[in-house]
């Protein structure tokens, strides 16, 4: 395969909520349970603290993938807050789309504190998904890569 | 198609709604004329044991008077499911129901209007 | 520019067998702002405190990122540590290296160059970190409990108990709610009256307890530990302060013929009444809407048979506004309506009546004077039929979703005691499931069935017609003998399913309390904080919750109690100061924030600012409530004009972790 040839590695941040995911994230690793380290995780307190605007920062620094993981719908610590979130990620994704940012380079997941092994499963399948894809440029500020 | 596939799809109703609480055979008016009761078509179309409901006497003996669809208390409609599986009888020996079109000859002054009603309920599908 | 020290743990080999911590710490030195940086073999020990300590006198550093295990674990012992050598312990970043990155992968190289990215992030965050100080504020101690049923009773009790002083707000004349109605209650069967007014007596003589009765609450503002609240004590145009309770008024009032809601109108009263004998106060009062001599001025004979002088017809509804520092809602629960189920025929015959009725007919201080006759023609009823989930587990848009959960008990409780009183009778019950999970109470119900003989029947009632001889014509399914049943019954009793008090709703909306689609109160967690609301300093107690029995409610009640003692026994509450923020500056008053604020933190008021052309302009702009917010970020996204940032987690701070992962 040719992204294997080049030995492309995405870039993928993951926002998660620190009152469910994260907590999933950490039972991941109390675990042992593998997944790439291409994800790198952000944690916010709640899925709804995700601003539209740090992901298109991210894919505008040359992230490959957005991830962001809340509580389950009905379970979130702050009662509404994923809600909100479901419905901004829902526009914000199909606006990525339009322009360019293929639909599965984005996603949101539910993932409560108990569920370590979906948290490893879904973020090998993302690394997965996206290696596919490889690199993204749509959305990349060349700018931004010449200062390094 | 699956015959029970085919009910479901005629009457449109989710069987799977009902609780079991038995309210459509206690409220039907035509239960002791009935081989096989309201509830028991619910119940039987979602098993899909459908034959012996389609080869029942039971299906032209349901009065079409919506008591157990008024009545059912998490709107599975049990009546639909009756007619459902009248039409696919009748389908079944190659006939169709009455088109609308073909009502007004049929037409008698002395006819309650109830009546015409119900042969719409039950033909106009 | 923060002077930033990192300090890399070893944790034992659970970092370090599979990160490399000194390249880690090497490579942290060329970060911007880091002018130290460190491995350490247990960061967390006592020793590794120390370093950190030491470091951050010695250095003069501002800012310290921890690189080891997740912040849910060690985060506070360092925040703790650092504000210990003088430094804010919100300067405090943790770079989680050990779950999320040396537990999770083996090959040596791409956990290092992971752990780096990790710890360079965080680094990143504490460059844009500000120091935080958790805000106080007071506690007055004070509780409000609204609704003076069994549950506020309950709360009310338990919270003066541990010495604080409680208020209780009750709409109706008297204290003690559903409970009182109540005949004897399952599974022990005692009578409802004899183990409730003891309690309500209780309430009265306790004088950590204040009952404002007759009286609701007009408006709420404020928040945790300091609620402001308006009641309205309703005019009963007696003076509480005088009235004796004698009765003679109620006994020498013309106006004889007002249905007595106490006996859900099976029974009249007078147009000035005591609603019951161990009313608490009990103190007479007129309504206003059948008085005569409030109406048109011509009667006034309550108040010259009055002998203490205490009937006041000039008496005005009064405002009265107290200080509290928790509210506990126990606003309760009623039968709902049976309008729409003309099928049991409810309406058209005096014969069917609700579970609550029977109560009425059967207690020896109900209208029949605890003889159970049929309410038409006081004949004894010789045949029963019971119809459970009346309006229960109801789609159809009639009834309602839920399990009511008393009815199987309490209709098994009837149809026993039925039984037992009265041999001679039939009785049936109709169910669609028999619901008993409880301390003896499946015990209870079998017993119903294998001692007192009551049929239980598995099917519904279709249809219930009277017929002109005065029998009810039950037209019924028997499921498992697969027939249909017709049964010449003298009496229906249909077990109506409950619905929350109508007046949760503006209650919910005064606390900015969050209520599902049913109108319950939505609990803070629903297994683990289940007697708290979403809103601080707001707490549930009985049916407004959810539906449940007496043994249920007073253990919530205790519960909520528990919880308001929590709070009220500390003088001073810490607030999280990663609450939500805004700048006034470039707030432009759209309320977008305030819409998706789930704790009602967010405040719009009218500031004046000053113009660049020194003109005073007024604007309206949002503020927060430090004490209320929670600290979601909610608002954060909503607000377009970026006024809004969350401390802790500013848009700022989050940009420049995005940044140093991308890099």
């Amino acid at each position: 395969m040719q992204v294997n040839e080049n030995n492309f590695r995405p870039k993928i941040v993951a926002f998660c909520c620190n009152w469910c995911s994260y907590a999933g994230a950490d039972l991941a690793g109390t675990n042992r349970l593998n997944y790439p380290a291409d994800v790198k995780i952000i944690r916010v307190p709640c899925s709804c603290r995700v601003n539209p605007m740090f992901i298109l920062r991210a894919f505008q620094r040359g992230a490959d993938g957005v991830i962001m993981c809340g509580c389950h719908p009905g379970d979130c610590h702050y009662t509404s807050g994923n809600y909100f979130a479901r419905r901004r990620m829902t526009l914000l994704f199909s606006m990525l789309d339009y322009m360019g940012i293929e639909r599965e380079r984005t996603r949101v997941e539910w993932v409560s504190a108990a569920e370590g092994a979906k948290f490893a499963a879904t973020m090998n399948e993302f690394v997965e998904t996206v290696t596919a894809l490889g690199e993204n440029k749509r959305l990349e500020d060349l700018r931004c890569k010449s200062k390094q | 198609m699956d015959k029970r596939e085919e009910v479901l799809r005629i009457s449109g109703v989710n069987v799977r709604k009902c609780m079991r609480c038995g309210k459509c055979s206690g409220t039907c008016p035509s239960y002791d004329e009935m081989e096989f009761h309201p509830h028991q078509f619910v119940y039987m179309v979602e098993t899909g044991n459908i034959e012996p409901l389609m080869n029942s006497e039971s299906l032209y003996k349901c009065l079409s008077c919506f008591a157990c669809v008024e009545r059912c208390p998490r709107g599975v409609e049990p009546a639909k499911v009756v007619e459902a599986v009248r039409l696919a009888a009748i389908r079944q020996k190659g006939n169709n129901h009455l088109k609308a079109s073909a009502v007004p000859e049929l037409l008698d002054e002395d006819t309650p209007q109830q009546l015409l009603v119900s042969a719409f309920r039950k033909y106009s599908k | 520019m923060q002077r930033i020290g990192v300090f890399v743990c070893h944790c034992g080999t659970n970092i370090a067998a599979t990160v490399d911590v000194k390249a880690v710490a090497e490579a942290m030195k060329n970060e911007p702002g880091v002018v130290f940086s460190v491995d350490y073999q247990y960061m967390c020990s006592e020793a590794g405190q120390n370093l950190i300590q030491d470091t951050i006198k010695e250095q003069k550093l501002t800012g310290v990122v921890v690189c080891s295990c997740s912040p849910r674990m060690h985060e506070a012992t360092f925040r703790k540590a650092a504000a210990k050598a003088g430094i804010n312990s919100y300067m405090v970043e943790i770079a989680n290296i050990r779950e999320q990155c040396s537990w999770i992968h083996k090959d040596i190289m791409t956990a290092t160059e992971k752990a780096i990215i990790l710890a360079r992030t965080a680094v990143a965050k504490v460059q844009l970190n500000a120091p935080l100080t958790p805000g106080e504020s007071p506690v007055t101690k004070r509780a409000l409990v609204i609704g003076g049923g069994i549950a506020g009773i309950q709360t009310a009790l338990d919270i003066a108990e541990a010495g604080f002083d409680v208020d209780i707000v009750e709409k109706q004349p008297t204290i003690g709610g559903k409970m009182t109605q109540i005949d004897k209650t399952f599974p022990t069967l005692d009578c409802a009256a004899c183990i409730l007014t003891p309690k309500m007596v209780d309430c009265a003589q306790n004088e950590k307890i204040h009952i404002y009765a007759y009286s609701e609450v007009e408006s709420v503002s404020g928040f945790v530990g300091n609620f402001t609240v308006k009641i309205k004590k309703k005019a009963r145009y007696v003076d509480t302060t005088k009235c004796t309770g004698c009765g003679i008024c109620t006994e020498k009032c013309p106006k004889k013929s007002v249905p007595n809601e106490f006996n859900l109108g099976m029974d009249n009263r007078r147009a000035i009444y005591i609603p019951f004998a161990q009313a608490v106060p009990k103190v007479a009062t007129i309504d206003a809407d059948n008085c005569n001599m409030l109406k048109n001025g011509k009667c006034g004979v309550c108040a010259k048979v009055c002998t203490a002088g205490a009937i006041d017809y000039k008496q005005q509804d009064e405002i009265i506004e107290e200080q509290y520092g928790a509210i506990v809602a126990a606003t309760g629960y009623n039968p709902i309506s049976l309008e729409k189920y003309d099928e049991f025929a409810y309406s058209q015959s005096k014969d069917v009546v609700t579970s609550l009725e029977f109560e009425r007919l059967t207690n020896a201080a109900g209208p029949t004077s605890g003889q159970l006759l049929r309410p038409s023609d006081g004949k004894h009823p010789h045949t029963i039929v019971f119809v459970q989930c009346v309006g229960s587990r109801d789609t159809s848009g009639c009834g309602k979703e839920y399990c009511s959960k008393i009815c199987c008990m309490y209709t098994a409780k009837h149809a026993m005691l039925t039984r037992e009183k009265y041999p001679d009778t039939d009785v049936y019950v109709f169910y669609i499931d028999v619901r008993t999970p409880g301390k003896l109470f499946d015990e209870f119900y079998r017993r119903a069935v294998e001692q007192y003989g009551v049929h239980y029947i598995k099917g519904m009632v279709g249809k219930v017609a009277p017929r002109a001889d005065g029998k009810l014509l039950v037209q019924a399914s028997d499921l498992i003998a697969n027939e249909q049943l017709h049964i010449e019954a003298d009496m229906v009793v249909l077990a109506a399913a409950i619905e929350p008090d109508k007046s949760a709703r503006s209650i919910a909306t005064m606390l900015t309390a969050s209520m599902d689609t049913n109108d319950f109160f939505t609990e803070a967690h629903p297994k683990l904080r289940p007697v708290e609301s979403p809103t601080a300093g707001v707490f549930l107690s009985g049916v407004c919750q959810g539906p449940k029995d007496i043994p249920e409610t007073v253990s919530q009640a205790s519960a909520a109690a528990a919880k308001v003692i929590g709070l009220l026994s500390k003088d001073k509450l810490t607030c999280n100061p990663c609450v939500a923020h805004s700048d006034e500056l470039m707030c432009n008053g759209c309320s977008a924030c305030e819409k998706v604020c789930p704790y009602g933190a967010i405040t719009y008021s009218d500031k004046e600012f000053r113009q660049p052309d020194r003109t005073v302009a007024i604007r309206r702009v949002a503020s927060v409530n430090e004490a209320v917010c929670q600290g979601c970020g909610a608002c954060t996204v909503a607000c377009p004009s970026g006024a809004m940032d969350l401390k802790g987690f500013s848009n700022k701070q989050i940009m420049a972790e995005v940044d140093a992962i991308c890099k």
